[in-house]
């Protein structure tokens, strides 16, 4: 279903709610943020030279950098009485970015979160089980006002106590399910060892997956344990944007429709800092144009993708992003060959002797990388032999994706580490990188 | 005629042996013989127990990958040569031999266990040769 009749304006109508927002945008941050007027004043831009869409490239990036010189609030284009909330990242390296809602804010994340979870097959029937975890993070809250406000039932069941989760599931007949993909996994794999098929005894038919990157492998593999009739879609967003919402995928699966109205997005080359032409891909970079709390403009979100103008097959005429690949920060580079986890991932989840939970330890040994995957053997065997082809059938497929020989580590089931919220599948332990 | 073998993957890691004879001891199954070789990586602990269905399940319930599979127990006559003279019958019918081990069953006897290429084929020429074969029965 449709939920705004913005996502179906034309080209024209799009750009001119989009210049007026621009304009708006970038003379509240002038006007009213002083480290980024002296961004500005250093690119050596002023509000007025901003006329059309095309001068959106004359302006400064901001990275999360700025954001992090900038703790906590110095970003903020608004009086902090104005704020009614405050969201902020994990911050694993180093201090967390911090992010700050008006009460428009809100309402805005909130339309965005509907489309995007309407577009996903979520209507007000759906009994909608929120596996995120609830706080700081802002895919949970933001995944929880956009389904309210469709109207569906929420179960804001949060992470973890897994078999409590499967029970809600089963007992309040739960329909839709938010989680991440790696937690999605999880879940079917706690209710298949309480005797329950996720295919069979629940009736989840809705994935709003999110926060983690869903591969083609990884759908399919949702399918395999949670049923084919099960709608799997992934949402794009992050909390220096909003939050969840940015962007999200229809039925069809082509890509996801970026909230235009909101959000400008565009792609640039990673290195030369170049706008590219539609169609071309490189690394995406958006501007807020409707936010009061921190309207971050010309964001650099690391992740790569590619933008499509065409209309798409549900109606909607919004831009749309591709499914990413991977974000460059993700990006290992080993023996010199760029790699990204998904890359491995794509070759476990195609293997069906082993389960999709695997870990990557990166080490270096006499100058040279060593890169060895650790994953979970289902196949019962008696046979060495059976074990050599296993692994012999990983590293050809690795090999041929890659071009890199892997070290593979066959492990019982259910050894290695499960994931609630992001799975952190990476262990690199190389020195001096 | 078969008898039933348990068979564990387990990681070549400290103390998996042992986590995997606790699940045992703590279901009650007793293990009559066993065969377990020095690989690097992993191995298979190839077992045979009074109650293979029962360790099978202990097993996986406590995370295990754990199946069972057929094998061939072969009661030997003690003296020298036996064994070369019942595999010759085996290997001219062109039945390979996968693994082997020895078996206890508490006689004055020995036994062996045996996995070849084509256990009915196996089974049936040892039958013919009037070699007396192990009964699950009689490792209960």
């Amino acid at each position: 279903m449709i939920w705004s009749k913005e996502e179906t304006m034309s080209r024209a109508e799009i750009e001119a709610i989009q210049l007026t927002r621009l304009k708006d945008t970038v003379k509240q941050v002038w006007d009213k943020v002083p480290a980024y007027r002296k961004k500005m004043e250093d690119a050596g831009v002023k509000p007025e030279d901003i006329q059309t869409l095309k001068d959106l490239a004359k302006m400064p990036f901001v990275t999360k950098q700025d954001l992090r010189d900038n703790y906590p609030f110095g970003l903020f284009a608004v009086d902090k009485e104005e704020l009614v909330r405050i969201h902020a990242s994990s911050g694993t390296t180093g201090k967390p970015t911090v992010v700050g809602y008006t009460k428009r804010d809100l309402e805005m994340w909130t339309e965005c979160v509907s489309r995007i979870a309407a577009m996903g097959g979520a209507t007000k029937k759906d009994v909608a089980q929120i596996c995120f975890g609830y706080g700081m993070f802002t895919g949970a809250l933001g995944l929880h006002f956009g389904l309210e406000n469709i109207g569906a039932t929420l179960v804001p069941s949060s992470t973890g106590n897994s078999e409590k989760q499967i029970m809600y599931m089963k007992d309040f007949g739960t329909t839709l399910l938010v989680a991440t993909p790696s937690y999605a996994l999880r879940l079917a794999e706690v209710a298949l060892s309480m005797g329950i098929d996720p295919k069979k005894d629940l009736n989840v038919k809705i994935g709003l997956v999110g926060s983690e990157l869903l591969t083609e492998a990884m759908r399919e593999e949702m399918h395999k344990l949670w049923g084919d009739d099960m709608l799997v879609t992934s949402n794009y967003g992050m909390s220096e944007l909003m939050g969840p919402g940015v962007s999200g995928e229809c039925e069809h699966m082509c890509g996801m429709h970026i909230n235009e109205d909101y959000f400008i997005p565009e792609i640039i080359d990673p290195k030369t800092g170049e706008v590219l032409p539609p169609g071309e891909k490189g690394e995406l970079v958006v501007t807020c144009i409707y936010k009061e709390g921190l309207p971050l403009i010309r964001y650099r979100t690391k992740d790569v993708t590619r933008l499509i103008y065409e209309p798409c097959k549900c109606g909607r005429t919004t831009c749309r992003m591709e499914n990413l690949d991977g974000r460059t920060d993700d990006m290992l580079k080993i023996r010199g060959v760029n790699v990204f986890p998904s890359q491995i991932e794509e070759v476990i989840l195609s293997v069906d002797e082993i389960g999709p939970h695997y870990e990557i330890i990166l080490t270096r040994k006499d100058h040279a990388d060593r890169m060895e995957i650790r994953v979970e053997l289902l196949k019962e065997t008696d046979s060495y032999k059976e074990l050599e082809e296993i692994e012999k059938k990983i590293k050809s497929k690795l090999r041929i994706v890659l071009g890199l020989d892997a070290k593979i580590s066959l492990e019982s089931p259910n050894t290695l580490q499960r994931f609630e919220g992001k799975a952190k599948r990476v262990k690199d332990l190389r020195e001096g990188i | 005629m078969y008898i039933k073998q348990l068979s564990v993957f387990i990681e070549n890691r400290e103390g998996r042996l042992e986590e995997v004879l606790d699940v045992l001891k703590q279901s009650g199954v007793n293990i009559v013989s066993l065969s377990l070789a020095d690989t690097s990586e992993y191995g298979l602990l190839r077992l045979l127990v009074n109650n293979p269905e029962a360790g099978k399940k202990a097993l996986r319930e406590n995370g295990f990958s754990a199946m069972l599979t057929d094998v061939l127990g072969v009661k030997l006559c003690h003296r020298v040569g036996y064994l070369q003279e019942l595999l010759e019958v085996i290997c001219k019918n062109g039945i390979n031999i996968e693994y082997m081990y020895a078996l206890s069953t508490g006689t004055d006897d020995a036994s062996i266990v045996i996995k070849t290429s084509d256990l009915e084929k196996a089974a049936a020429i040892l039958k013919e040769t009037a070699v007396e074969l192990v009964t699950q029965e009689e490792i209960a």
